[in-house]
């Protein structure tokens, strides 16, 4: 009997394949790249092509010599530097999500309201930046934004302003252009939950005495809470690792954990360091997601009406 | 029975002149567009009256419905409930509760917070939120079910929690949109004696909508039948069933043999009608409010329709001559289908105990037989 539920489960044909086609996904995206980077985290610098050592060494005497350095790790653990990069990463992720949050729900939920022939056009709309380069959008930026840039040229001209305006390489523009990057991954899984949801419930909120700002702390929100989870992890966990808007328009002060990575691969060609740095981002984002995983099995589960 | 013959008079609403009513809904009109989805209807409800509003697909219930709710914005009209003025009032303001066709249960809220959040929303003390979730639980028959949440439930019990929660506040007016259209038929009828019983304990006014005849017939006081945005007939199932006041009312409710004539004898005490069809007449015992040579409905329910092998006594009045073209045996009764030489097919519903008590055989197909009705019978319509 056991038998027999266990074989209907999982050995049938399609609905393996189906659960397959995922897992091999994981398995040659994710698991094996990471498997290959914690090795060489585990590496030491090298003079050598690859420019690390390895880990294993057969010696004469039939022995198997495996070398782990943990260094890499003692030096980022160690480093306040770094500690103060995770964490000013996570800083600029989280407040880049929060604000994606705050701008991207209200569209999110305007474009869901409106009668459905409008809302592909502002669907397109929102998709739209995507058609360009994701590099030129941001040199773009950098042209609106630098001292002699349109708009402070734009501004002078009018005479609003007699100095340019300190809008470049700063906070400001590192997160203005972070949230107008990621700021259509908000809004599209906000959107598609937002849109499949019954008015009806709004209605029976309202008829039961809920005014419309209530009903939507009531109903509304609780229901788009999913929404609201996949959105901000499409924007966190890119932004931690986000090293082309803090090095093209953030601060010189501004320490991402992509820029520390960069410098590593590229300036130091220092492979282990930058593995073990990498590692450690992984780590940290693992978390998040984790709990966002176990988040929507069970909502799989349960909800599924 | 002579007004109620009188067919061209208006909607008639059952209230006393003395008896103020309750619900007053003047002059109702709303227009989607260009679109009239209901059309200058006026509608008295007593107080702890249940009142069915019946009508096909699209006919405006919902939307009647929801102007009552505050969900709608009537274009022209006036709502009074209880004495106050409700027109303009916001859903959230207003004194009734409606209970929705889907049940529109809070997906992510468990059975009593479903219930409580009307009360919360008045901002009642908690000991008399959770006394009053309890006596709606027990109500319903919900108790074991309170901390489930909606999709854990039956349809039978998701509709009877959807009832707890619009009756929980207490609201002076419930409507049901098509409460049981959402159950298959067999639970479907359980229940509607299960929620009229209900609605009877808690002695709510209540407005349903409906467009099964059937439990409209079951459940109410009285009916509204509806067709295109207009309030057609208002009356207790047995007067709307007995003296439809017009042809969409008489062929809405049950079936019925329909007519086209023309009056050509227009007395006090009785009437006679020229119906081509028939090739004959119509004679009936009382007067009616109509002058000679209009153009009048008559309908003659199946189960007055007598059948007979021999010829009438008056032949060509109140009677024809047919052929049966189809028989449905269903037990107790059979319905005969008799095909009239103008090629009209009147239905007589004849009791299986007619021919047996008769000595003899049921007529079958092909036979000749002639179909009767008592003058009493038939109903005129004008319109
Ligand atoms: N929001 C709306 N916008 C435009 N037209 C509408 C709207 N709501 C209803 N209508 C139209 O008004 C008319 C009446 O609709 P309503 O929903 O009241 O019908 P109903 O009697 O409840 O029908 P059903 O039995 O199918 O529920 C229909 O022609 C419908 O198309
Ligand atoms: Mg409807």
């Amino acid at each position: 009997m056991n038998f027999k539920r266990f074989a209907r489960k999982w050995l049938r044909p399609g609905r393996a394949t189906v659960i397959a086609v995922p897992y091999f996904w994981l398995l040659v995206f994710f698991a094996v790249p990471f498997l290959i980077v914690l090795k060489i985290s585990f590496a030491e610098q090298d003079i050598a092509i690859p420019p690390f050592t390895s880990l294993l060494n057969y010696e004469d005497g039939g022995l198997l010599h495996v070398t782990l350095n943990l260094a890499n790790f003692q030096f980022i653990f160690g480093d306040e530097l770094y500690a103060d990069t995770y964490l000013s990463s996570l800083r600029v992720a989280f407040f880049t999500t929060v604000m994606c949050l705050l701008i991207g729900y209200p569209i999110a939920y305007a474009i869901a309201r409106t009668d459905p022939a409008r809302r592909n056009v502002l669907l397109m709309l929102v998709m739209l930046p995507f058609w360009t380069s994701f590099l030129l959008r941001v040199y773009a930026w950098m042209g609106l934004l630098k001292p002699n840039g349109i708009i402070n040229h734009l501004l002078m001209s009018v005479g609003l302003i007699s100095e340019p305006l300190e809008m470049f390489h700063n906070t400001f523009s590192l997160y203005l252009v972070m949230v107008y990057a990621y700021l259509p991954f908000m809004i599209l899984p906000l959107y598609a939950h937002l849109v499949k949801m019954d008015i009806r419930l709004l209605e029976a909120a309202n008829d039961l005495g809920a005014r419309p700002l209530k009903a939507f702390f009531a109903i509304t929100l609780p229901l788009s809470k999913n929404g609201i989870i996949a959105g901000s992890m499409m924007v966190f966990i890119p932004a931690v690792g986000e090293f082309v808007i803090p090095e093209l328009v953030g601060g010189p002060d501004t320490l991402m954990i992509g820029k520390v990575l960069w410098n590593e691969f590229f300036d130091n060609n220092n492979w282990p360091m930058a593995a073990a740095v990498a590692t450690v981002m992984v780590l940290l984002l693992i978390v998040p997601i984790g709990l966002f995983h176990r988040y929507e099995t069970r909502e799989l589960e349960g909800k599924n009406v | 029975m002579m007004e109620a013959v009188a067919a061209a008079a208006p909607v008639q609403t059952g209230v006393q002149a003395h008896n103020t009513p309750y619900l007053q809904i003047s002059g109702i009109f709303k227009k989607f567009g260009d679109n009239v989805a209901v059309d200058h209807v006026d509608l008295d409800i007593r107080q702890h009256e249940i009142f069915a509003l019946l009508g096909s697909s699209g006919c405006g219930k919902s939307t009647l419905l929801r102007m009552l709710a505050g969900m709608e914005r009537p274009t022209s009209g006036r709502i009074v409930l209880d004495g106050q003025d409700i027109t303009h009032l916001a859903p959230y303001d207003r004194p009734i509760n409606m209970m929705f066709q889907s049940y529109a249960l809070f997906p992510h809220m468990s059975v009593e917070q479903n219930i409580a959040f009307g009360l919360k929303q008045d901002k009642l003390p908690k000991g008399e939120i959770e006394s009053r979730v309890a006596e709606m639980l027990d109500l319903v028959q919900m108790r074991k079910y309170a901390h489930r949440k909606p999709y854990q439930l039956s349809g039978g019990q998701q509709q009877r929690v959807a009832l707890a929660r619009s009756l929980a506040k207490r609201p002076k007016l419930l409507l049901l949109d098509e409460p049981l259209g959402a159950l298959d038929k067999k639970l479907r009828q359980q229940t509607q004696l299960e929620l009229v019983n209900t609605l009877e304990k808690v002695g709510v006014t209540c407005i349903m909508v409906t467009h099964d005849q059937e439990e409209a017939m079951t459940m109410a006081t009285r009916i509204g039948i509806m067709s295109e945005g207009q309030l057609l007939q208002v009356g207790t199932p047995g007067e709307i069933y007995d003296y439809p006041n017009c042809r969409f009312t008489a062929e809405f409710i049950g079936e019925t043999n329909l007519l086209t004539g023309m009056v050509s004898v227009d007395e006090p005490d009785h009437v006679e009608i020229d119906v081509p069809e028939l090739e004959g007449r119509i004679w009936i015992d009382h007067g009616i409010t109509g002058p000679k040579g209009m153009q009048v409905w008559t309908s003659i329910r199946p189960e007055d329709v007598r059948l007979d092998r021999k010829p009438p006594a008056t032949p060509g009045v109140n009677s024809a001559r047919g052929t049966v073209v189809e028989i449905a045996y269903l037990g107790s009764y059979s319905v005969y289908h008799v095909r009239l030489p103008s090629g009209k097919v009147i239905k007589s519903m004849v009791p299986s105990s007619r021919w047996y008590e008769a000595g003899e055989e049921a007529p079958t197909w092909d036979e000749t037989v002639y179909v009767s009705w008592r003058p009493d019978l038939p109903v005129v319509m004008t319109r």
